[in-house]
């Protein structure tokens, strides 16, 4: 019944054994022990799952385990790969962004995503992006300026020409991160 | 030294919850771990005939499967905590697993225990339960009348209890009152819906007895005390761990059978076992708030003296008394009815009623939005028909500031207040008379604008424990703190309460590092773990800063008591000459001769040369019980744009101004403020928790159930103002609730203020566009007459899904 698939995630390559009805959120929480991702309905409402596959936010919910070997899946754990926070977790932690924090990974994964390609949004622009994430918590009005942070602190990081998380929109791959290393390089 | 309190400095428990390494109840796993799914009813009420369990017995990897049959002897029932007095409620069983019956659609039949999740899922669709059909309803007031289906043979025509509060003389002062209002309210049932769902992991050392749980729980010491009721152990077998909570909103304080099983199974089994609830579990099984259907009525003079409020109120249970349920819509919430004004005249009459749905407990506010709303809707009514500004009808009935304490005619004494601070700041926020000339403007155009404005107090900060006594609360309402100095100077506090995303864990650091002159990254504040902390009695009712943030204060004087006294033993000085100046002791007149606490602290633990008659080490413990409630209170207005074609509402801006006392952390206060207000107008404009006649749950998933979203709310405004409370040694007033208790009716008052010349009178919550649309459509046809005779009052009641986006 079960399947092997070697997944990239966080830049390792990681051989899991599934069952293909597997979701993805379930492989990286029970198999690969990345709790970090949280689940937090079953209808692919909340965005409490959110992960990047190949650099774009996707609901991990949403996904076959099988259906992503080979792809690039970052997960809050893998964001910032040098210790170092990424800037929107910074953002979210200086701008009180969060509360219970159980929406949180999953919200920071979107905003990555979203300032990808819209480096320097407007409020609205920020509150449409993130409709797909539920907060409780909030009222969702300092995630807003935590995003709006993290933008004007990444836009500062480019024109420095420091390696900022994210790369400007145009490549095809659009992972803030390196590609992950050949497969079976992992456990 | 500067002060941390009233700094706004980042949450200490930030970094793991932005980096994915915080650890909820669901991700933990233990060695031999297994898995828990439960089977639920179908079926609002029914009679089970029949429960076939064998093939799921033997389905791979199931390790055991349990009916209510099996476990009725061997567990007792979920208790309910809250034994309302003066009162003749009734407190029907509440079987872990139902075994004759089902009560609601969600009510627990049978729990199977495998090696996986997906097995244990697996095998629930293997199950075969025969039931017998039986009506079942929702609806509290229908539940009453005669024909009613019976839910408890023991409780007739479903009435869990008849209380009565009444101040003065309100029959009297509405017999010969110059003005009344009168309003038929329902105020929806709602789902708290916090985003990590429930779970409980339960692990059993056979040798020892002991049993560990860890369980999403606002209240572990709770949890501790109801789950030996449930499992009939002794408490000090029970270690209760709450871990990292995804919020509560009071979801998370109720016992539910699930974590009682769990344990009972991880027990029976000998291996650890994990059950964590599907969103759509939670949607049916975890409590939902609110759930009134009111008739009140508010009498006063032409020149709006208020002088009386009267109520008739059908409160759903659900279909079985929840931890606090009973307490819910009596104490903590006709205690309250006359807010912030001098109503002389109260007189409230409150059923709870059993009904075919999932239990009714505390939602955010609990109780106290009800009353603010059902007061804050009919002062609109009364301003609008005697034709007097909604806001200078409550500022000429609000208790003026030299009146405190205040005893109202309910017997509740407030603790301290400005009322019209908090209005006067709230109009230096937004120029009234020139939205009124937009307002008039715009309607010209065709557009029509709405202002609405409430003010509110709260109980808050739970309470005095003789308090809870006299009123049925099973519990003590104290909180504890453990301040503990290692050798080195640093600090650990362990507290009673249970932050989930309150930010405890910095603000009580903040009262510790005051005390002790030091930077807050010397102390670390724990909590969750019974087996670690004093007794306490948890979070909500915005009662743990007040509270346990005392206890905190409190601890960590004691502390410091002991350490000058070690302090001039060292530096042979006598105490009284001691200064305590930039975080060190020192003799007066001689500065030199200091000692840091940090020094005294190492001294403490080593003991080499202690003061004669001081124990060594240095630590304290303290529990707070406060003299009386605290009452924060506050002004907030918001504005409307309604859409009378398609009866949308959109909110143009709103305003708050809140009095919690003094702010420890203003951005952690903000961030309470702003989810409030947000969960209130969820509330106001497309929460409802919708079930059709039969008792099904309509509204089952995130898909249907809408709760507010980015893009839906305004930039907030908010402000403070600053009123301490006298009943604790921090002023402090409690703000967790502050947003959802006035936001919902300030948003009504704003669209019924937009559609006021129809005739509208009032509609309700939540307003989506169907409503709104059917208002308009309803007083057209009746021009400017009355759906109710009393203006248009329109409310739908029924089992339409309507969530409005």
């Amino acid at each position: 019944m079960k399947r092997s698939v070697i997944l990239n995630v966080n830049r390792i390559a990681r051989t899991v054994e599934v069952e293909p009805r597997s979701l993805l959120v379930h492989v990286l929480r029970d198999d690969l022990n990345l709790t970090g991702t949280h689940i937090g309905c079953d209808t692919s409402q909340c965005g409490a799952c959110t992960v990047l596959i190949d650099g774009q936010a996707v609901k991990s919910c949403t996904q076959l385990a099988v259906q992503v070997e080979g792809m690039d899946i970052t997960t809050i754990e893998g964001l910032a790969p040098s210790g170092a926070l990424h800037p929107m977790q910074n953002a979210f932690w200086e701008k009180h962004g969060l509360q219970c924090g159980f929406c949180t990974p999953g919200m920071i994964m979107t905003a990555v995503d979203f300032l990808g390609s819209n480096p320097d949004p407007t409020d609205d622009e920020i509150r449409h992006a993130i409709e797909g994430n539920y907060c409780r918590c909030t009222g969702y009005q300092n995630i807003v300026l935590a995003i709006r942070t993290a933008a004007e602190v990444m836009r500062a990081q480019s024109a420095a020409g420091q390696p900022t998380s994210e790369p400007a929109g145009e490549s095809t791959q659009r992972s803030p991160l390196p590609a992950a290393e050949p497969a079976g390089a992992g456990v | 030294m500067t002060t941390l309190f009233g700094s706004g400095i980042k949450r200490r428990e930030d970094p793991r919850l932005i980096t994915g390494t915080a650890t909820y109840t669901d991700d933990i796993k233990l060695p031999g771990l297994t898995y828990a799914a439960i089977l639920r009813s179908p079926y609002a009420h029914a009679r089970i005939t029949r429960v076939d369990v064998s093939a799921a017995r033997a389905a791979p990897g199931v390790i055991a499967v349990y009916t209510g049959a099996d476990i009725k002897d061997k567990v007792a029932p979920v208790p309910c905590a809250w034994n309302v007095p003066n009162c003749d409620l009734k407190i029907p069983a509440h079987p872990l697993l139902a075994h004759d019956k089902v009560r609601y659609v969600g009510d627990g039949v049978a729990l199977v225990i495998a090696e996986t999740r997906a097995q244990a899922r697996d095998a629930i669709d293997l199950m075969d339960v025969d039931y017998d059909v039986l009506e079942g309803n929702v609806d509290p007031e229908k539940m009453t009348r005669a024909g009613a289906p019976q839910l408890h043979d023991d409780v007739p025509n479903n009435l869990a209890f008849t209380w009565v509060v009444a101040g003065g003389d309100a029959n009297k002062a509405f017999d010969g009152a110059e003005v009344t209002v009168k309003e038929r309210i329902v105020q929806q049932r709602v789902i708290p819906t916090a985003m990590e769902c429930r779970a409980a992991v339960a692990s059993y050392n056979k040798a020892m007895g002991q049993l560990t749980l860890w369980v999403t729980s606002q209240n572990p010491h709770i949890h501790r005390f109801l789950c030996s009721v449930m499992l009939q152990i002794p408490e000090h077998k029970i270690r209760v761990i709450s871990p990292e909570v995804g919020g509560g909103f009071g979801s998370k304080i109720p016992a539910y059978p699930d974590e009682a099983l769990v344990s009972f199974a991880a027990m029976d089994l000998g291996r650890p076992v994990k059950w964590a609830e599907d969103r759509s579990e939670n949607f049916k099984t975890t409590i939902h708030g609110r759930d009134h259907i009111e008739y009140v009525e508010l009498c006063g003079t032409k020149d709006g003296q208020i002088t009386g409020l009267r109520t008739t109120v059908y409160a759903g249970m659900g279909a079985y008394a929840s931890t606090a349920g009973p307490g819910i819509p009596t104490i903590l919430h006709g205690l309250i009815y006359p807010g912030p004004y001098t109503i002389p005249n109260v007189l409230g009459t409150i059923r709870g009623v059993y009904t075919a749905g999932a239990p009714i407990d505390a939602y955010r506010g609990a109780g106290r939005p009800e009353a603010s709303y059902l007061l804050e809707r009919l002062m609109d009514v009364y301003a609008r028909k005697i034709g007097m500004d909604p806001f200078e009808l409550r500022r000429k009935n609000f208790i003026a500031k030299d009146k405190f304490p205040y005893t109202t005619c309910t017997g509740l004494t407030y603790d301290s207040g400005d009322y019209n601070i908090a209005m006067d700041k709230a109009l230096t926020m937004i120029d009234v008379p020139a939205f009124r000339q937009e307002q008039a403007e715009a309607k010209k155009q065709g557009r029509r604008l709405g202002l609405g404005m409430v003010s509110y107090i709260e109980i808050c900060g739970l309470g005095p424990s003789q308090v809870a006594g006299a009123v049925g609360f099973g519990g003590g309402l104290y909180d504890s703190a453990i301040v503990r100095v290692y050798p080195t100077g640093v600090v650990r506090v362990y507290i009673g309460a249970k932050p989930h995303g309150q930010g405890e864990e910095t603000t009580f650091a903040q009262i510790v590092a005051d005390e002790f002159g030091y930077p807050v990254e010397n102390i670390e504040v724990l909590s969750g773990d019974t087996d670690n902390t004093a007794q306490g009695w948890g979070t909500y009712g915005s009662r743990s800063t007040a509270v346990c943030g005392s206890a905190v204060k409190i601890a960590a004087q004691r502390v410091k008591e002991k350490a000058k006294k070690i302090a001039a033993h060292l530096m042979e000085a006598n105490e009284a000459d001691l200064e305590w100046n930039d975080g060190k002791y020192s003799v007066r007149g001689s500065p030199d001769q200091a000692k840091t606490f940090a020094e005294v602290a190492l001294m403490a633990n080593l003991a080499w040369n202690m003061p004669a008659g001081v124990e060594p080490g240095l630590e304290a413990t303290a529990f707070f019980d406060p003299s009386n409630f605290v009452y924060p209170f506050g002004t907030h207005i918001c504005t409307v744009e309604v859409d009378e074609a398609t009866g949308l509402v959109t909110v143009l801006r709103y305003i708050a101004v809140d009095d919690c006392g003094p702010l420890i952390n203003p951005m952690i206060v903000e961030g309470q403020v702003h989810g409030g207000i947000v969960q209130g107008l969820g509330e106001a404009l497309w929460e409802i928790a919708v079930y059709d006649e039969s008792g099904q749950l309509l509204t089952g998933s995130m898909m249907d159930y809408a709760i507010p979203k980015a893009s839906q709310i305004p930039h907030l405004e908010t402000a403070h103002t600053h009123t301490p409370s006298p009943v604790n040694p921090l002023g402090i007033k409690g703000v967790g609730e502050a947003g959802t208790i006035s936001s919902a009716a300030c948003l009504v008052n704003a669209v019924v203020d937009a559609l006021s010349d129809y005739g509208i009178t009032h509609i309700d919550k939540p307003l989506t566009p169907s409503r709104v649309w059917a208002a308009i459509q309803s007083a057209r046809q009746h021009g400017n007459g009355s759906a109710n005779g009393n203006g248009a009052a329109i409310g739908t009641n029924g089992a339409v899904k309507e969530n409005g986006r």
